[in-house]
C-alpha cells in the first residue's frame, strides 16, 4: 500500500514541490531505462565492476603481487587458482580483481577530462561564434587529424610512461569529437525561440550557455561518453600492452594480455582471461550507452 | 444515388502506450463518393489519423482495425502490403500539409514528375515531358518548362503545393486524400490552390476528402462535413448548412471564432461536456 | 503619447550580393494603451519589425522609440523591463529541460526582484493556470497552457509594451479563443501596449485598434479596425488581402 503510494506520488502529473518535480522526472527516466533489458545488464555488470573494485582486498583469494615461480603457468581450475596463474605464478584472478580499480580508475579520470574540455570549446564556440569559432575549430581539426593512438603514444612519450599519463594522453586525444557533438547542438539551440526569450530578460552570453546550452548538450554527450568508454579501455589496454600505460607490476589488464601474449599459444588463458574482461566491461558500456540514449535523447524524447 | 467509392465501417486506430492503449480514432464509419467530403477537428481529434489508416500508413506500433475499409467493394483490410503499394498513388492519392517535405530536394522537378509518370505508365522519355509539362499547366503553373528544371527549394509554398497536386494526379487516381494542404499557405494562394483541385476533382469525377482544422474553409469548399472529437464523428451535415450545425461542439467551435463582420468584445469559450467522448460516434454513411 | 514610434526603419540580413532587405522604410506610431496590428503575408518582413525592435535582428538603420526614448545598438536592462515578447510557437519557445516554476523563477531574478516566490504564484494566477502548474515540465502542458505560460514570462518584469508575434497562429480555434480572450483581458488590467503581428486579419481585427498592411518588406497602408470592417482599404493590396479573408 505504502508502495503504491509512493509511485503514485512519484508518477504525477501535478508535482507539489521543486524537489517533487525533480524526483519524479528522475523516476520516469528511470522506468523508460528500467523497460530496456540490455542496458539494465549492462548497468548491472558495471555497478558488479565497481563493488569487486571496491572490495578487492575481501575478494580476491591470494595478493595479486606475490610470485609463485614454483606455481608458474598453471592452467585453469587448477587448485587454489580458477583462473590459473601466470608466467611468474601470481593468481589471475586476484589481479583481474586488482585491474578493475585500475580500469575504473582510467574511465572516471577520462570521462571528467574529455567531455568537460569538449563542452566547453564546443559550447562557447557555437554560441560566440566569429573568430573565436574559427580559431577553436581549427584547433580541435588539428587534433582530429592525428590518428588517436599515435597523438596518445608521442605525449606518453614525451610525458613519460605511467597510468596518469596514459590517462592524460587519452583525455587529450578524445575531447575534439565531444567539442563538435557540443557545437553542433549549441548552433541549433542558439537560433531557437527560448533562447531568444532569455535574451529578453537581459541574460548574459554565460548564464545562457551555462544554463540554458548545457542541460540540453550534457544529455547527449553522456550517451557518447559511455558509447566511448569501450574505446577508451581499449585505448588504455592498448597503452598498457604497449607499456606504455600502467607498469608492471601493476595488475593493469592491457599489461596483462602483454605479458601472457609470450605464452598465448600453450598457455592461452594467461591473456585470454583478461580479454574477456576488457571485453565484458567495453560491452557493458555501450549496452548502458545505448539505453541511456533512449531516456536522455531529447529528440527521440517527443 | 450517388455511387459509393470508399465505404468505411467501423474504424478504429489504436496505439498501445505505457499508460495503457490510446485510442486515436474510435469507431468510425463513412462513405465516399464522387464528392468533396470535409473532416474538421481539432489537433487530436483523429482527423489526420482517419485518413491515414484508409491508406494504412499508421507507424507500428499503431494498429488499424475496421470491420472494412471497402474500396469499390474490395476490402483494403485483407489486402498483402505489397497490394496496398498498389493502391497506394494509383488508385488512392494523398497531398500533405508541407510540400517541402515531400518533395526530393536533389531532384529537379521535371525529373520528379517524369519518374512518377513513367512509374505508372509506360511511356518513354519524351512522352512523359510532355505529359509532365501538360500536368503543371493544368494546375495553372505559368511557365512550366522553367519550373521543371527548377529544384524543390526555389520554389514557394503555393507552386511546391501545386507541384504535389500535379504528381499526385498523374496515375489518375479515384480518391484523393488532402491533409491540410494548405495550412502552410498564405490566404491569397490559399483560393487559388483550392480552386485548382475542385476544378481537377470535378472533371475527373474523383472522390475527395478534405482534411482540415479550417471550419470556414471547409463550409465553402466542401459538401459534406464531418465534425470529429475525441477520434468520434460528432455530427455530419451539408457543408451549407454547416453554419446552422447542431451539435453544442461544432456551436462552440464556430462561435469562438473572431468575425469581422460581427465585432465583440468577448469571445466565447468552448467549455467541454465529458458527454461528447462517450456518445457514440455519429455514421457518416449515405 | 506615443509607446513606440518607428520611423524610416530599414531591417536587412547578409551583405553585398547576399543583402537581402527584409523591412524598408516602415514608419507607425503606436500610442500609448492602443493596440496596433501588423498584418502581411509570410515574408513580407512583420516579425521581423518585432525582432528588431527587441534586438534580434541586429543590422538595421532608421529610428525606434520607445516611451519617448530612442534605442541604440545595444539595449540596457531597462528597456527589457519596458518591452517584452511572446513568441509566435510555444512548443519552442519554452526550455524543454526547465520547468514552469524555473522559467519564470529565472526571468524574475533576472529582472531584480526579490519576493520571487510570491511573484510567481501571482503570475500563474494572472495567466489563468493556477498553482497546479507550477512544477510541470513543457512536456506536461498542452499548447495553450505553453502559451499561457510564455505569456506570464513576458508579463514577469510588469512591461509597458508587449509585443505579439502570431500568438495565436500554432493553436486550435477554442484555444485561440482563451487566449486572445486572457490577452484582453491583461492588457485592461495592466493598461497595456500591444503590437500584434498576425496574418489573420479578423483575429487583428478583434484584438486591434489600429492597423498597418506590409507587402514585400514595405507598409502599404495604415487604416483603423472600423475601415477594415467596413472593407474599405484603400491600396489595393489590403482589398485582395481582405477579400481573400472573409
Amino acid at each position: 500500500m505504502a508502495e503504491q503510494t509512493l509511485r503514485a506520488w512519484l508518477l504525477t502529473d501535478t508535482p507539489t514541490s521543486r524537489r517533487h518535480a525533480k524526483l519524479s522526472a528522475l523516476y520516469q527516466g528511470w522506468l523508460a531505462f528500467r523497460a530496456n533489458t540490455m542496458a539494465m545488464i549492462g548497468l548491472g555488470i558495471l555497478l558488479a565492476l565497481v563493488l569487486i573494485a571496491a572490495a578487492a582486498p575481501l575478494l580476491a583469494p591470494h595478493d595479486p603481487y606475490v610470485q609463485d615461480l614454483g606455481n608458474r603457468l598453471a592452467p585453469l581450475g587448477s587448485e587454489g587458482h580458477i583462473l590459473g596463474t601466470d608466467s611468474l605464478g601470481r593468481d589471475i584472478l586476484s589481479r583481474l580483481i586488482y585491474g578493475a580499480r585500475i580500469t575504473l580508475y582510467i574511465v572516471a579520470l577520462v570521462a571528467m577530462i574529455a567531455p568537460i574540455v569538449g563542452l566547453l570549446v564546443g559550447t562557447v564556440s557555437g554560441y560566440v561564434g566569429g573568430w573565436v569559432d574559427i580559431v577553436l575549430m581549427r584547433i580541435t581539426d588539428i587534433f582530429l587529424a592525428f590518428p588517436r593512438l599515435v597523438l596518445a603514444l608521442a605525449f606518453v612519450a614525451a610525458l613519460g610512461a605511467g597510468i596518469e599519463n596514459a590517462v592524460i594522453a587519452i583525455s587529450l586525444t578524445a575531447w575534439p569529437p565531444y567539442a563538435r557533438i557540443a557545437r553542433a547542438e549549441t548552433l541549433t539551440i542558439r537560433s531557437s525561440d527560448y533562447i531568444s526569450a532569455i535574451k529578453l530578460q537581459g541574460a548574459g552570453g554565460l548564464r545562457i550557455i551555462t544554463k540554458h546550452i548545457w542541460p540540453l548538450c550534457v544529455s547527449s554527450l553522456i550517451v557518447r561518453v559511455t558509447l566511448d568508454m569501450a574505446g577508451i579501455i581499449l585505448a588504455a589496454a592498448g597503452l598498457g600492452f604497449l607499456g606504455l600505460g600502467a607498469q608492471p607490476p601493476s595488475p593493469e589488464w592491457g599489461a596483462m594480455i602483454s605479458e601472457g601474449r609470450r605464452f598465448i599459444l600453450d598457455h592461452w588463458w594467461v591473456a585470454t582471461m583478461p580479454g574477456l574482461a576488457i571485453f565484458t566491461v567495453s560491452l557493458a558500456f555501450n549496452l548502458l550507452g545505448d539505453g541511456l540514449r533512449d531516456v536522455l535523447d531529447p529528440k527521440a524524447g517527443e | 444515388m450517388m455511387d459509393t467509392l470508399l465505404d468505411v465501417e467501423n474504424l478504429w486506430v489504436r496505439f498501445p502506450t505505457r499508460q495503457g492503449v490510446f485510442d486515436a480514432v474510435r469507431g468510425v464509419s463513412f462513405t465516399l463518393g464522387r464528392e468533396r467530403l470535409g473532416i474538421v477537428g481539432e489537433s487530436g481529434s483523429g482527423k489526420s489519423m482517419t485518413g491515414r489508416a484508409i491508406l494504412r500508413l499508421i507507424r507500428s506500433p499503431g494498429i488499424v482495425e475496421a470491420d472494412h475499409i471497402k474500396l469499390d467493394g474490395v476490402d483494403l483490410l485483407q489486402k498483402s502490403e505489397k497490394e496496398m503499394r498498389e493502391v497506394r498513388g494509383e488508385r488512392i492519392s494523398m497531398v500533405m500539409q508541407d510540400p517541402k517535405f515531400s518533395l526530393n530536394p536533389v531532384m529537379t522537378i521535371g525529373d520528379q514528375i517524369i519518374e512518377a509518370y513513367r512509374l505508372h505508365n509506360k511511356a518513354s522519355k519524351s512522352e512523359a515531358w510532355g505529359k509532365a509539362l501538360e500536368m503543371l499547366e493544368a494546375v495553372s503553373i505559368r511557365n512550366p518548362e522553367r519550373v521543371m528544371r527548377a529544384y524543390p527549394h526555389e520554389m514557394s509554398g503555393g507552386m511546391g503545393q501545386r507541384i504535389m497536386i500535379a504528381m499526385m494526379l498523374i496515375p489518375n487516381p479515384e480518391i484523393l486524400i488532402a491533409d491540410e494542404p494548405t495550412s502552410a499557405l498564405d490566404v491569397s494562394v490559399q483560393r487559388q490552390v483550392l480552386d485548382i483541385m475542385d476544378k481537377l476533382v470535378k472533371e475527373r469525377g474523383m472522390g475527395l476528402i478534405f482534411i482540415s482544422h479550417d471550419l470556414n474553409l471547409v463550409a465553402d469548399f466542401c459538401d459534406r462535413v464531418l465534425i470529429m472529437y475525441a477520434g468520434r464523428i460528432v455530427e455530419v451535415c451539408d457543408a451549407d448548412k454547416l453554419h446552422d450545425a447542431q451539435h453544442p461542439y461544432t456551436r462552440g467551435l464556430l462561435n469562438s471564432l473572431p468575425r469581422l463582420d460581427a465585432p465583440r468584445a468577448r469571445l466565447d469559450v468552448l467549455s467541454r461536456d465529458p458527454e461528447w467522448s462517450e456518445a457514440p460516434s455519429v455514421s457518416g454513411r449515405i | 503619447m506615443s509607446m513606440l514610434e518607428i520611423e524610416g526603419l530599414n531591417v536587412w540580413f547578409g551583405r553585398d550580393r547576399d543583402r537581402v532587405d527584409a523591412v524598408k522604410q516602415a514608419s507607425f506610431n503606436v500610442g500609448a494603451g492602443e493596440s496596433f496590428g501588423l498584418v502581411g503575408e509570410s515574408g513580407s518582413g512583420k516579425s521581423t519589425i518585432l525582432r528588431a525592435i527587441t534586438g534580434l535582428a541586429p543590422t538595421w538603420s532608421g529610428r525606434i522609440a520607445v516611451g519617448g526614448m530612442a534605442i541604440g545598438r545595444s539595449r540596457p536592462k531597462q528597456f527589457y523591463k519596458k518591452v517584452q515578447m511572446v513568441f509566435q510557437d510555444p512548443y519552442a519557445s519554452l526550455h524543454p529541460r526547465h520547468s514552469v516554476d524555473a522559467v519564470l523563477g529565472e526571468t524574475l531574478h533576472l529582472h531584480g526582484f526579490n519576493d520571487i516566490d510570491a511573484r510567481v504564484v501571482k503570475l500563474l494566477d494572472d495567466v489563468g493556470l493556477g498553482q497546479k502548474f507550477r512544477f510541470r515540465y513543457p512536456h506536461q502542458l498542452s499548447g495553450g497552457q505553453r502559451q499561457r505560460v510564455a505569456i506570464a514570462r513576458a508579463l514577469a518584469p510588469e512591461p509597458e509594451l508587449l509585443l505579439l508575434d502570431e500568438p495565436t497562429s500554432a493553436l486550435d480555434v477554442s484555444v485561440q479563443a482563451e487566449i486572445l480572450n486572457l490577452l484582453a483581458d491583461l492588457r485592461q488590467e495592466h493598461g497595456l501596449t500591444y503590437l500584434m503581428v498576425s496574418h489573420d486579419l479578423s483575429v487583428v481585427g478583434h484584438m486591434c485598434d489600429r492597423l498597418a498592411v506590409m507587402k514585400d518588406g514595405e507598409i502599404v497602408e495604415i487604416m483603423d479596425v472600423a475601415a477594415l470592417r467596413a472593407m474599405q482599404a484603400t491600396h489595393p493590396y489590403s482589398q485582395h488581402l481582405l477579400q481573400a479573408s472573409v
